[in-house]
């Protein structure tokens, strides 16, 4: 070590914060930011040209489009503002420096880079293979070496991640187990660990393949490894939403998890069992036995899906016994009802739980039917659930948590604090729709990924349904929504981050509200003195409402035409 | 806190609450149902997708459906030959840039063991308004045996991204009384 570490001291939450992590969250942070307005952007063009009405983009450009998007926002903005959050839940939470910022710098830079070229390449127009890039379709070389130098740059993050934990332990900066944030974060490393190695191994000699090394790449192989990435990356998110979920009700009103135990366990589920859901998306395909399925689409009986059955009822949980003994005891819901809506630290969050819970959640589980597929592979109802978990469940988190970062990390005062206010209302209603739209035209049959649902230019004609172009319209009107939050967003945390009024060494922000740690509510966790039945009753309704929908699925199933 | 470390530091040996535990017995429960029930459909369902399925050329697959068309060809139609191939027969469908080929006329009621493969890339079978979606692999030829039950006029729409032509690709099986 060259120089020794600085650290300031939080005058909100008395954590003791490394500069130079500092730094780097920032740097991550704004980097994800922009990296969502662009593919936000190109979200936006996708939805308005899949609104029949308005039809916006020519076809070679909408598949441009399309690529684009699942690339910056699936991939780049959301790794990056994880790699934010893993800083913040290592050097920050546990008071520590971030052990070889220069190491962080250089994954940043990979990052960076592999970001930029693979944007290029695919803006070039030679590369619109959809984010998955399925073989033998072929893109340039520079669409997989970008991927591949992004994913390096975020595995040298990860280890400075891992590095950071030993160095706070080794230097006994916080006494006795980490956060449970903490313990999220780490689960969300190690899976990230996994993801990246998948990725390794087929992306690397995809590339060979491409620039005519390598002769064949299996088709059925390489997607097959190529989901053990993709939907990999996607758990990452889920144990880095549910970690920022923790936090957020931590910070905004001192909840304590109901159970330590219970929610550790939960995440370790994960761990172990959620990198089986690649057979997700291989339920409809040829050489795959149906035991082989069951058990990998189901992570093992459920056991994923019970880890975040845990968390959705934890969570709020916790923020129920919160506010309970805040006083907020009347009925079932007046904790509910008092929470602070008006802070859209906390609106989001709420919202993000909410929405993951009943629409990425509950359809993703139908989905991952190994029957109930065949009635939906493919289809638009794929995209719903899935903008149902990455955007209305880790999007809106990782905005509502931004809220939190601009004052507490950024020193800045939030600007347009009205605007805050509306924000995450605007983009999760408009995200909640898109999912519920797509959805709804998956399930009449409209094809994924695919410019033109009259089929004007086919030699054959075929006619979908016209109650799926009415979805497709409302799907578009919900996407304008979703735009304008997401632009609300922008301009909110941009605005502030760049010209926001700097807060003073000591000086507390105003808003949004941010109690002082000592607000933190007394002891619970024993099983005499919690009470949380307007949880249960949350969850009550969540159960019926997944009972429900799953067999109607089956029920629509049994209609189609017998097959074996 | 969550953001802090747990205050007991043995945290592990702390009770869990009735409320958290009943839930997670229910929810391991729900589990168990819902992993039950995919290997109970096998039983007692008629949907169930075929595991069965062939590496072939794509020379080899598109002679055994050229062999089909020779044979069975009824009429055409868009310059499409629609085949009707004999009942409880193979029948083969190929997917290529960027077409279903060729037309099937079957019967209702009647079983078939559809041949599916590509010819080149990846493509997406998806039966309309059915709504019935199985993934086509060039090099893979899947085996599925489908009943139709109703007759009418169906779409095959392509479902996976397979290049600028993908919106275009559309075929037909024609379902008779």
């Amino acid at each position: 070590m060259s120089k020794t570490t600085e650290f300031r001291i939080c005058p909100t939450t008395g954590l003791k914060v490394d500069l130079a992590a500092e730094k780097l969250i920032k740097a991550n942070a704004v980097v994800a930011v922009v990296f969502l307005a662009i593919g936000g952007l190109f979200g936006l063009l996708v939805a308005l040209t899949r609104w029949p009405a308005v039809h916006f983009l020519p076809a070679d450009w909408f598949y441009l489009a399309l690529t684009a998007h699942g690339f910056d926002v699936l991939l780049v903005w959301i790794i990056f503002f994880e790699m934010a959050v893993l800083y913040f839940a290592s050097a920050v939470l546990l008071g520590s420096r971030l052990a070889g910022p220069k190491w962080a710098w250089t994954g940043f830079a990979l990052m960076l880079i592999g970001a930029v070229v693979t944007n290029v390449v695919v803006l070039q127009g030679q590369s619109s293979v959809m984010f998955t890039s399925y073989v033998p379709m072929r893109a340039e070389p520079g669409f997989y070496l970008g991927i591949i130098l992004f994913a390096v740059g975020a595995l040298i993050g990860c280890f400075v991640f891992f590095g950071t934990l030993v160095v706070a332990k080794q230097e006994r900066t916080y006494e006795g187990s980490v956060p449970l944030v903490t313990f999220g974060a780490i689960t969300a490393a190690i899976i990230a660990v996994f993801t990246i190695a998948s990725g390794a191994i087929i992306l690397i000699p995809t590339l060979l393949w491409s620039v005519g090394l390598v002769s064949h790449i299996d088709p059925l192989v390489y997607k097959t490894i190529w989901w053990a990435m993709g939907h990999s990356s996607q758990q990452i998110n889920v144990s880095a939403h549910v970690a920022v979920w923790y936090a957020i009700a931590a910070m905004v009103l001192g909840a304590r998890p109901i159970s330590e135990k219970v929610s550790r366990m939960a995440f370790l589920m994960y761990i172990l069992f959620l990198q089986l859901a690649s057979a997700h998306h291989m339920l409809v395909e040829p050489g795959f036995s149906s035991e082989w399925k069951i058990f990998n689409t189901s992570y093992a009986m459920y056991l994923a899906v019970l880890g975040s059955m845990i968390h959705g009822m934890t969570v709020p949980g916790s923020i129920e016994a919160a506010q309970r003994a805040r006083g907020l005891t009347k009925g079932l819901f007046e904790w509910l009802r008092k929470a602070p809506w008006g802070n859209p630290a906390f609106a989001g969050m709420f919202m993000s739980l909410v929405f993951f819970g009943f629409i990425g959640g509950i359809s993703g589980v139908v989905m991952g039917t190994e029957q109930i597929n065949l009635i939906m592979h493919n289809t638009l109802y794929v995209p719903g659930h899935f903008h149902g978990t990455v955007v209305a469940g880790t999007t809106l988190a990782f905005m509502a948590i931004t809220y939190l970062l601009v004052p507490l990390i950024f020193r800045r005062e939030l600007m347009f604090q009205r605007l805050a206010r509306w924000q995450p209302y605007l983009f999760g209603i408009g995200v909640a729709g898109i999912s519920v739209f797509m959805m709804g035209a998956g399930t009449l049959g409209v094809s994924r990924r695919h410019w033109d649902m009259t089929f004007a230019d086919a030699q054959l004609p075929f006619d979908y349904p016209s109650a799926a172009f009415l979805m497709m319209g409302l799907n578009g009107i919900f996407a304008i929504l979703a735009a304008l939050g997401g632009i609300l967003f922008i301009v909110v945390v941009v605005g502030s981050v760049f010209f926001g009024r700097k807060l003073g060494i000591d000086e507390k922000p105003p808003y949004p509200e941010i109690p002082p740690a000592a607000a933190a509510v007394a002891e619970h966790g024993s099983a005499g003195t919690l009470k949380i039945p307007g949880t249960a009753m949350l969850v009550g309704i969540f159960f019926v409402a997944f009972v429900l929908y799953y067999f109607v699925n089956w029920k629509y199933l049994s209609e189609v035409w017998p097959l074996s | 806190m969550a953001i802090t470390p747990p205050p007991q530091r043995i945290w592990w040996k702390e009770p869990i609450a009735k409320v958290e535990l009943s839930w997670i017995i229910i929810a391991f429960i729900w589990g168990l149902i819902m992993f039950f029930m995919m290997i109970y459909w096998h039983g007692a369902g008629e949907q169930n997708l075929s595991n069965e399925a062939y590496r072939i050329t794509p020379e080899r697959f598109a002679e055994k459906a050229q062999a089909m068309i020779d044979e069975h060809t009824v009429r055409e139609e868009n310059h499409f030959p629609v085949v009707h191939p004999p009942a409880g027969s193979d029948v083969y469908l190929i997917a290529r840039l960027w077409q279903w080929w060729p037309i099937l006329e079957l019967e209702k009621d009647q079983t078939y063991r559809l041949h599916l493969s590509s010819l080149d890339w990846m493509h997406g079978f998806s039966l309309q308004p059915v709504n019935i979606n199985v993934q086509v692999h060039p090099g893979y030829e899947m085996v599925v045996t489908i009943k139709p039950d109703q007759a009418g006029e169906y779409g095959i729409v392509c479902n996976e991204y397979c290049g600028i032509g993908h919106h275009m690709m559309v075929g037909k099986i024609y379902v008779i009384e």
